[in-house]
């Protein structure tokens, strides 16, 4: 899950990182209020989740609470990519001498956190990953020992710092090494952290996603994750309510599936032959009829369907179970459009008689399956 | 032979109280699998499936001789779960559990590699040798005993892609089922290293998708080991949008590493077939093991 500017900093702050002064607003007017209880000059920015937003005008700077006013304005309303921008973040902006990156992240093949810090931070970090790869330092953390101040002077002396600033630097890690360890980060950065003229540090941007399924451990922000549910599309509400994984694609060939990797493999299956996916559903290992019935509900619904295929191989979801689910949700939606299952795997006997029964027509291979949904979508078109 | 579990393996099966650890626990049974003991907090002292259920892993050990452990315990307590298996002494330990935190997993990672433990999973169907032992939730019915290993990032697709090896004759091995989460416990390497001593195994299959560059390091690992069985992948997510997150945790693309595109070059450069289908990987085995060659 990712977090927002202002909530990232106001887990900074916790923790004894500097970030600069500032305050949230939902209005131009409250932006002008919280500017007026701050040190000119201000920086106003867009609170999204999506990355460019500099980029794309969702950060602006103002001289007086009037200006932090108007430009407040102009950017709340915006739209960023896609989304809304419902809130900004008022802050007194900082004189830079020198934008650096700090960042703590998983690494896969070696299994442990990993810090990453570069003297040359901001907006293009990536691109210096790939350009000047000398220019980002990394130390992989011990899963046993942990990030010692040690290890962050290292880090900090290879930035080119020294005496206290190299000191001043080092304490920031290590308090964004807790922060991130704390909080069950995926990824926490500064980026920029920022050098000020007066050789101070400070973050001006902070980043964190937590590591969804840790959620548990972090019920404040689950309960947000909810309360956002008015930016998703009715498709997406429901399947995060049932629990299940949706990605909403342009074509007109719906897909549910179990298992990520199938379902994956059946969109690449339907574009093979020809076909268009409209979206991507994993019903999950271990679907129950429920949430089966939901996920048929959540493609159906959809209006660029013109056919659903259902790819399910059983393992720990069981064929019964698909085949109840698929049956509840014709009872209770219908069967409005085409409908290809494919079934095999634990319990298949039982599910295919269930289906069967009810004289739902069941296909054996992927493949056979995948060219008989692209040509019915062909005669059908659905709206797209 | 296989690899990891066979005729030898002797497993406690951590959740067996719950829906999914007892109804696969009858299922592993039904298969021939030793399965001595089963360990729930709270439930010592009853039997499940006609097997003895502990408070504690210690406790099991005391009475049942083992060597490895499978966990359905929920995400929340799967890695205190896989922690006691590996201080219980089990050397292989399974992890079916899926969502289990990152963090979690790096802690149970290091543990196993320190007390040099063998762990498979999170978020995986498991391990099958077929005919012999299956410590997982794969459905038997698929494998048959053979000379084709397969590895795989992902279950389903590997029931998919067995299936189609047993129809086409091709037996195999020794099935593993590496984990979806972005941190697992065995990479493509250490299963190639494996497969590679396996006088069973001829063949080898990898099952990769989108994310990490887990098969980026196995294409590398071949060429330069000029390794000795010929090695047929597919990889799943070529139609993924980029940024997206289809469903596994490990399955996100950012940017251009860990794109479908990547992985597919990465393996045609060191000589390694790539299937468009699934059901094309049993083709392309069969051909390769005919004529000898990679």
């Amino acid at each position: 899950m990712k977090l927002y500017e202002y909530e990232a900093k106001t887990i900074l702050t916790k923790y004894k990182i500097p970030v600069p002064q500032g305050g949230i607003a939902t209005t131009s007017a409250q932006a002008k209020e919280v500017a007026s209880k701050l040190t000119p000059p201000y920086a106003v920015k867009a609170q999204v989740l999506v990355a460019g937003r500099g980029k794309a005008g969702g950060i602006l700077f103002a001289n007086t609470p009037l200006e932090a006013e108007i430009v407040a304005n102009k950017i709340l309303g915006m739209e960023i990519k896609g989304t809304k921008v419902h809130s900004v973040w008022v802050e007194e902006k900082i004189n830079v001498k020198k934008e650096l990156y700090f960042g703590i992240t998983t690494d896969r093949s070696r299994r442990c956190y990993v810090a990453i810090a570069s003297s040359a931070g901001g907006m293009d970090i990536e691109e210096v990953a790939s350009t000047a790869p000398e220019k980002i330092v990394r130390y992989f953390i011990d899963p046993v020992f942990g990030f010692h101040t040690y290890n962050a002077r290292s880090l900090a002396k290879k930035l080119g710092y020294a005496g206290s600033q190299m000191q001043d630097l080092a304490n920031i890690f290590c308090q964004l090494y807790t922060a991130a360890m704390d909080y069950d980060a995926e990824l926490m950065e500064m980026n920029p952290l920022v050098e000020t003229a007066e050789g101070r540090f400070a973050a001006a941007d902070a980043r964190l996603i937590i590591d969804d399924n840790a959620l548990f451990r972090h019920s404040e922000y689950k309960e947000r994750q909810t309360a956002e549910e008015t930016e998703l599309s009715p498709q997406e509400i429901k399947a995060q309510k049932s629990d299940l994984a949706y990605v909403k694609l342009n074509g007109n060939i719906g897909i549910i599936g179990n298992g990520a990797g199938l379902v994956m493999a059946t969109l690449d299956a339907v574009q093979l032959y020809g076909g268009r996916p409209a979206n991507f559903l994993d019903a999950g290992g271990g679907a129950s009829p429920e949430q089966m019935a939901a996920a048929l509900d959540i493609v159906l619904s959809d209006p660029n369907v013109g056919v659903v295929f259902i790819n399910i191989l059983g393992g720990i979801t069981r064929c019964d179970d698909v085949a109840k689910g698929i049956l509840e949700a014709k009872q209770r939606v219908g069967f409005t459009k085409p409908i290809v299952i494919r079934l095999v795997g634990t319990n298949e006997e039982e599910g295919r008689r269930m289906l069967t029964a009810q004289g739902i027509h069941v296909l054996n291979s992927m493949e056979e399956a995948a060219a008989e949904a692209v040509e019915i979508a062909k005669t059908r078109g659905g709206s797209n | 032979m296989g690899v990891i579990v066979n005729s030898q393996t002797k497993a406690i099966v951590w959740g067996i109280t719950g829906t999914q650890g007892r109804f696969h626990t009858k299922l592993m049974l039904e298969y021939g699998t030793k399965i001595v003991a089963g360990v729930t907090p709270g439930k010592g002292g009853t039997f499940m499936e006609g097997v003895s259920v502990y408070d504690t892993g210690e406790e099991a050990l005391q009475r049942h001789e083992a060597n490895a452990a499978i966990v359905f315990v929920p995400a929340p307590f799967a890695a205190d779960a896989a922690q006691e298996a590996i201080e219980t002494g089990l050397k292989t330990v399974v992890i079916i559990t899926e969502h289990v935190p990152v963090k979690d997993s790096i802690q149970v990672m290091a543990r196993a590699k320190r007390d040099k433990v063998t762990i498979i999973g999170p978020n995986t169907p498991g391990i099958i040798t077929p005919e012999m032992c299956k410590l997982g939730i794969m459905p038997a019915h698929i494998f048959r005993k053979g000379i084709v290993g397969i590895a795989s990032r992902s279950g389903t697709l590997t029931y998919e892609i067995a299936a189609g090896l047993t129809a086409l004759g091709l037996g195999q091995s020794t099935c593993i089922g590496l984990g979806g989460d972005p941190i697992v416990g065995l990479s493509f390497v250490d299963v190639l290293k494996m497969f590679a001593k396996d006088k069973q195994t001829k063949a080898v299959a990898l099952i990769g998708e989108i994310g990490g560059n887990a098969e980026e390091q196995a294409a590398e690992y071949i060429s330069q080991e000029d390794y000795p069985k010929p090695v047929v992948a597919f990889i799943a997510g070529r139609t993924a949008p980029p940024g997206k997150r289809m469903g596994h945790a490990g399955a996100i693309i950012m940017g251009k590493a860990g794109t479908a595109e990547s992985k597919i070059e990465a393996f045609k450069a060191v000589g390694v077939a790539v299937a468009d289908r699934p059901r094309d990987v049993a083709k392309l085995l069969e051909e390769r093991l005919q004529k000898k060659m990679r």
